[in-house]
């Protein structure tokens, strides 16, 4: 049978592995999170992987991005180690920030990743210099920030979209519009029906696309990026999506509705979608997606086993790394 | 060869070089350049007071203007800090950081720690400090004590014109995010300022005058007040020490403690409000480090615990004077 996809098998197998790693590294979270083993709050992405992995897919290593507090599945998408980020989590002198940063501040900038963020909004400035150096230093590379629903109504997004618009940069502005903003409805919280609306406000064109379809997110996000490259400036793109969990663990989620995560994970799965898709197309097959499967569950299994029996950071670490030189 | 420059000049011309020797240098801030989209003569400004006229036919591509978003454009500076650039970002006045205060404190400053010692953000954010302009309460602060509060930040505010070309430099040069603030009624003031860049590194004091009696520490404007004070004082016998600390954070404690070691009295000299300011900072550094060197309490003179008012009578007692200043110093010695 043919492929009707836009990706050969191989590049199908590496999204759907990604977004399998994403959504079993969260899975575990929460129980770990659950059983006291990780210290500090944690907020998952599971539930919104094919709008990071299809919008990551087409990126490379000077491509950058700026993520939010729920930074794993961004960080992963974009090449992060899974191991690193897992000991990270843990507080490990071998985490991907040496234990400094935790769940809200994990970052890698030779992957192109300038952190996942504990403040709402601060990737927009911050991706508009990153795609500045790239038209300055006249390389193809964009720049992509990631918020939430909550996070578009911060004044830092609105300013930095007025800024990318008149500077031409490529920079992208990709909204994860979950339906909450911690707990507070998009209905309440977004005086606009339309994200679309909004981008045209400031001069720029807006997509909103199904977040829960790969396939859907990755052929806008490939437009939009190709545009970037070419000189034609920012974009914002709307993925609507489902947050599986609550804003943090713990949160005891009674703002939603009742049978509402129930109905989600059985309906409205991003992976779930995609192996029907793919199944149904008969390029991929259940066989080769469980073994998939099994080598994420394996590979999630040692990054713990590696994260728990791996070193706290000494205590000289303790101020280290506060400057270059001082 | 050196010449006589002003503060001003010297902003403009360290600035000058840097971008000429490094392309990656850029300077964006709103009307840098001025006029852009208008109608009338290209770097119609040059900055609000001037100070970066005639840069943007120099560096035509590393000048941008920018919109009025301070958020934006301070946190784009501090973004392509980390990608290859070395952005001089103009915040105009000080007073302006609550507004972008986020992309400073909780993103430039943090990024090196909070990832593990992997990132190095180059960003100069310039601004313009201090009172006497009659600008009133929103245009005329020090805030110098929030910034040297937070690490990460390094945090210079010079005195004269041959330390802010080569502080501003070493500031472009650094690898850290730096707060360069500029005295806005320094701008006049001249030194001598030798042509070709040079670069003073940072967490080096200057003794601005020698003395034997009693040391004040002090920067910025405060320490043309406290020369001022020491020559009525010298009249009356008494030999003060003035220490320009020129960057607060790092902060010279040998130098301030070798000079109060030898005078055994210490004045604090702060334009900024007093509580939790550098003046206290110094004090509390010196009570620990020093106290059986001392012969006498500390003295401090500082703003007063309250907005900069506008009226010229007021604003002229706000901002500590010659004659608070040698008062204090003859409190210390008794007199």
């Amino acid at each position: 049978m043919s492929n009707p996809f836009p990706l050969e098998k191989d590049k199908l197998i590496e999204a759907y592995r990604t977004m399998k790693t994403i959504r079993e590294f969260e899975e575990r979270l929460h129980v770990d999170f659950g059983r006291g083993d990780i210290p500090g709050f944690v907020h998952l992405y599971a539930g919104e992987e094919a709008s990071g992995v299809g919008i990551m897919m087409h990126l490379k290593d000077h491509d950058r991005i700026a993520s939010t507090h729920r930074g794993h599945g961004h960080c992963i998408a974009k090449g992060v180690s899974v191991k690193s980020m897992m000991a990270e989590i843990y507080g490990k002198a071998t985490g991907s920030c040496a234990g400094k940063g935790g769940s809200m501040h994990i970052a890698d900038l030779s992957k192109g990743m300038m952190g996942a963020n504990g403040i709402l909004g601060a990737g927009a400035p911050l991706i508009c210099g990153a795609a500045l150096a790239a038209q300055k230093l006249e390389h193809d590379g964009v720049g992509i920030t990631f918020f939430g629903d909550g996070a578009s109504n911060q004044g830092t997004v609105l300013e930095s979209m007025n800024l990318a618009a008149i500077w031409n940069l490529p920079a992208i502005f990709v909204v994860e519009n979950n339906g909450y903003a911690e707990s507070t409805s998009v209905e309440y919280a977004v005086a606009s029906d339309s994200y679309v609306d909004r981008a045209t406000g400031f001069g720029m064109p807006g997509i909103t696309v199904d977040g829960l379809d790969f396939f859907a997110v990755y052929e806008a996000a490939g437009e939009i990026i190709k545009r970037a490259r070419e000189g034609a400036g920012p974009t914002l793109l709307e993925c609507k999506m489902i947050r599986f969990f609550g804003h943090f663990e713990g949160d005891a989620q009674t703002y939603r509705a009742p049978g509402e995560n129930e109905e989600n994970r059985a309906n409205n799965d991003c992976l779930k979608i995609f192996r029907s898709k793919v199944t149904e197309a008969g390029v991929l097959t259940d066989a080769e997606l469980n073994a998939i499967d099994g080598e994420v569950m394996t590979l999630i299994e040692e990054a713990v086993e590696e994260a728990k029996a791996a070193p706290l950071p000494a205590a000289e670490e303790l101020t280290t790394d506060v400057y270059v030189s001082y | 060869m050196a010449r006589t420059l002003s503060m001003k000049d010297a902003i403009n011309e360290a600035l000058d070089l840097e971008m000429e020797r490094d392309k990656t240098v850029i300077m964006m801030g709103e009307d840098i350049v001025g006029g852009a989209g208008a109608g009338g003569e290209d770097d119609a400004w040059g900055g609000v007071l001037g100070v970066s006229k005639g840069l943007y036919a120099k560096h035509p591509k590393q000048m941008i203007d920018t919109p009025l978003s301070e958020s934006a454009y301070v946190g784009a500076a501090i973004g392509a800090a980390t990608c290859g650039l070395r952005p001089v970002a103009e915040l105009m006045f000080i007073d302006f950081l609550g507004v972008c205060l986020d992309q400073i404190f909780n993103q430039a400053a943090k990024f090196r720690y909070m990832f593990g010692g992997k990132a190095e953000t180059p960003v100069v954010i310039r601004a313009m400090c201090g009172g006497g302009f009659r600008a009133a309460a929103q245009h005329s602060q020090m805030l110098t004590p929030i910034l040297t509060h937070i690490p990460g930040l390094k945090v210079v505010c010079p005195s004269n014109a041959y330390d802010t070309k080569g502080l501003l430099t070493q500031a472009i040069r650094d690898n850290d995010p730096v707060i360069f603030l500029e005295h806005k009624n320094l701008y006049g003031s001249e030194t001598d300022v030798p042509e070709e860049a040079y670069a003073i590194p940072f967490g080096e004091a200057n003794i601005s005058r020698e003395g034997k009696d009693v040391t004040i520490v002090t920067y910025g404007l405060m320490v043309h007040r406290s020369l001022e004070a020491a020559e009525t004082l010298k009249k009356e016998g008494i030999d003060v020490e003035i220490v320009d600390l020129r960057t607060l954070s790092p902060i010279d404690m040998d130098t301030v403690l070798e000079s109060v070691e030898e005078t055994g009295r210490l004045v604090c000299v702060d334009e900024a409000n007093p509580r939790c300011s550098i003046a206290t900072d110094v004090s509390a550094q010196v009570a620990k480090d020093a106290f059986k060197s001392l012969k006498a309490p500390i003295g401090m003179v500082t703003a007063p615990h309250s907005p900069v008012p506008f009226s010229p009578s007021l604003e002229d007692s706000y901002i500590p004077s010659a004659e608070k200043i040698a008062d204090a110093v003859r409190e210390t010695m008794g007199a």
